[in-house]
């Protein structure tokens, strides 16, 4: 019983379940399946966010600008589908994530090769990125008029009873689980953030552990853009604000350690969801829209909490004897 | 976050002249620059040279640098406090709700230092008392407090403040000094003295180099940090209150994205982000810097969002540009 408590993936599943029964107490409908599967629809684009944002904390840094690269290239999916509506849809998803993944790459360069503080490169290229979208834009929208019908379509478009989107992130969780737990690269981002000495040792280069990280996020980050722009058919400098926030709140909660080296693919997808079951519950429950980021700040910090007590109990002692002593 | 590489440190045989540090330090680069920019300016529009023009530009600083200096104290201590621009709009909410309630001016004082102090109170409780790491703590508690007053708030704005409330932000002490100028002063030297001169300014400077050592020297770790993260949300206060007397209203949006560029301004003052070493005469350039940049810009008719292009691109130069440099020259000696 106590081995399950601490499980941080089970704790996870069983919070979510209570918040969803409590919700139901309210307003039985929720837990409809239809209604569960909009929730999750929902929250695919987190869900696929906080996939690369695991990659880079797991590391021992943290990515600030994945949701100003989101808005960058979601920015740039728009207006490539305003100019020219014929160039096909995933061809213009194909540029979206390479664009995502150069952006990511300057994090991951600036950190590998001029080791400067992730937090302090990222919160610049947030502001950089954020910047860039204004010259490209103008500061003009791109609106659902100026779009193909394609181009909005896709995500909505149903496949076995699920839309796209849900697909794709499913695809993305699949792909980073197969990542983290079967290749050496995912191996890496484990090693090096929990121990980045030791890891040199193994042979294992740091920096460019790093990076790779770093371009996971950024290629995430901009698949996500091109999902965001079309699902809500607008794109605007301000897309996507304050939304990084959210991307490390759902990993935190997700048991995932800001000190690196801890975390699970599983962990980050049933913090996104927890924060998804949220903000999808507050209107049905009758509490103000307002409340949400309230909401995410506590949740962080009793999230952290815990982290930091399952961190300590777990204080590896690899001689007995020295313990005792 | 990030720990310091193993590259080994070279110390000297000797130690430089005091006129010698002095010519090379980041400071004094930091003077030129400001100069530098203070000359182009005053070519670039015919506007700049005017005192009350240069008066008002300082209005652009001086609430973001009396937070910087608290901010450069936490970060030379190896923390880091983001949720600065969060506290400034929860105190600008409380006291809105305060005027909401008919109180007077010297309570809305008292209510915009108090809930300063309350939320940097439980920041450092958070951080010290429970051991999290700041930067999560503090991403955390910039969404709660931030989200209370969103709470309070949602889309509405508090106006109506009582006209004595506008002296803070709007008032003038002698000529073009305005009272936000002179705090701003009043405060640098105060932190100078409090960083520079004090046993408290040594302990942080000890707890950024070394925590433990700090701690088996018997500095009181903890405590230390606690009243670290106490002033940034004291200074977040005072900040606040002159923002709102400024702007005569508050809105939950109040201040978004402020703590960016404190941060930034601590960090071009030349203060390590990994943290131990820093001056606050650096950050008062940093912050004469920042400030007339971005009022040249405004004469010139730059959108807003692209000077926040060029701070981004500043923040990330004064950190890589000494790196890149050390290397050239370690490159030249072999």
């Amino acid at each position: 019983m106590a081995k399950i408590l601490k499980n941080r993936e089970i704790l996870l599943v069983v919070a979510i379940a209570a918040l969803l029964m409590a919700i139901t107490l309210r307003f039985p409908g929720f837990v409809a399946p239809a209604n569960l599967a909009r929730v999750y629809n929902d929250t695919s684009i987190l869900i696929i966010l906080a996939l690369g944002q695991m990659a880079v904390i797991l590391t021992r840094c943290i990515d600030l600008s994945m949701a100003a690269n989101l808005a960058l290239c979601g920015m740039v999916a728009a207006m490539i589908n305003a100019a020219f509506p014929g160039v096909p849809i995933p061809l213009v998803i194909l540029a979206v994530v390479v664009l995502g993944a150069l952006l990511g790459s300057i994090n991951g360069l600036l950190v590998w090769k001029l080791d400067i503080p992730p937090i302090v490169v990222t919160l610049g290229t947030l502001t950089i990125y954020r910047g860039t979208i204004f010259l490209l834009s103008n500061g003009a929208w791109i609106n659902a008029h100026q779009m193909s019908d394609a181009f909005k379509a896709l995500p909505r478009a149903p496949l076995a009873g699920l839309p796209v989107l849900s697909w794709l992130s499913v695809l993305a969780i699949a792909a980073v689980y197969l990542l983290m737990t079967r290749t050496p690269v995912g191996r890496a981002f484990f090693a090096v953030g929990g121990n980045p000495h030791a890891a040199v040792y193994t042979g294992i280069d740091v920096g460019r552990t790093r990076f790779l990280a770093y371009c996971l996020s950024g290629a995430l980050a901009g698949l996500s853009g091109y999902l965001w722009v079309s699902r809500y058919a607008v794109a605007y400098v301000d897309i996507a604000a304050g939304f990084e926030l959210d991307i490390i709140a759902a990993c935190v909660i997700g048991g995932i350690s800001i000190a690196g080296g801890i975390g699970s693919v599983p962990g980050a997808v049933l913090g996104s969801l927890f924060l998804g079951v949220i903000k999808n519950a507050l209107p049905v429950v009758n509490i103000s829209p307002f409340a949400q980021l309230a909401i995410s700040g506590t949740v962080i910090i009793i999230a952290v909490a815990v982290n930091a007590r399952a961190e300590k109990r777990k204080g590896r002692v690899i001689l007995k004897k020295a313990e005792a002593v | 976050m990030a720990e310091r590489t193993l590259s080994p440190r070279v110390i000297p045989d000797r130690l430089q002249s005091r006129g010698n540090r002095l010519l090379k330090s980041w400071e004094s680069l930091l003077l030129v620059v400001a100069v530098l920019i203070f000359t182009i300016n005053s070519f670039a529009s015919p506007y700049f040279l005017d005192p009350w023009n240069l008066s008002d530009a300082t209005f652009n600083f001086t609430e973001k640098a009396m937070i910087a200096f608290a901010m450069a104290l936490v970060i030379i201590a190896g923390e880091i406090d983001l949720s600065v621009a969060s506290i400034i709009a929860l105190s600008s909410t409380a006291m809105g709700l305060a005027v909401s309630f008919g109180f007077d001016t010297p309570v809305l004082i008292a209510v915009g230092l108090g809930t300063g102090l309350v939320c940097g109170m439980i920041n450092g409780l958070l951080i010290t008392g429970l051991g999290l790491p700041s930067i999560v703590v503090t991403i955390g508690t910039m969404s709660l407090f931030r989200g209370l007053s969103f709470i309070i708030l949602g889309d509405k704005a508090f106006t109506g403040y009582p006209a004595s409330f506008a002296y803070f932000g709007q008032g003038y002490v002698w000529w073009v000094f305005s009272f936000e100028f002179v705090l701003f002063a009043l405060f640098a030297a105060i932190y100078s003295v409090l960083l520079h001169k004090t046993n408290f300014g040594r302990a942080v400077y000890a707890i950024g180099n070394n925590q433990t050592a700090a701690l088996f020297s018997g500095v009181r770790v903890g405590r230390v940090k606690f009243i670290l993260f106490l002033l940034t949300g004291l200074m977040a206060g005072i900040a606040s209150i002159c923002l709102t007397s400024r702007l005569g209203s508050t809105r939950p949006s109040i201040a978004l994205g402020v703590e960016l560029e404190v941060v930034t301004m601590v960090v071009l003052g030349g203060v390590s982000i990994l943290g131990g070493s820093g001056t606050i005469p650096g950050v008062v350039l940093a912050a004469f810097i920042m400030g007339m940049v971005t009022f040249g810009f405004g004469l010139l008719n730059v959108p807003g969002i692209v000077m926040s292009i060029f701070i981004g691109v500043l923040l990330i130069s004064v950190i890589a540009l000494p790196i890149l440099w050390a290397r050239a020259r370690r490159r030249v000696a072999h």
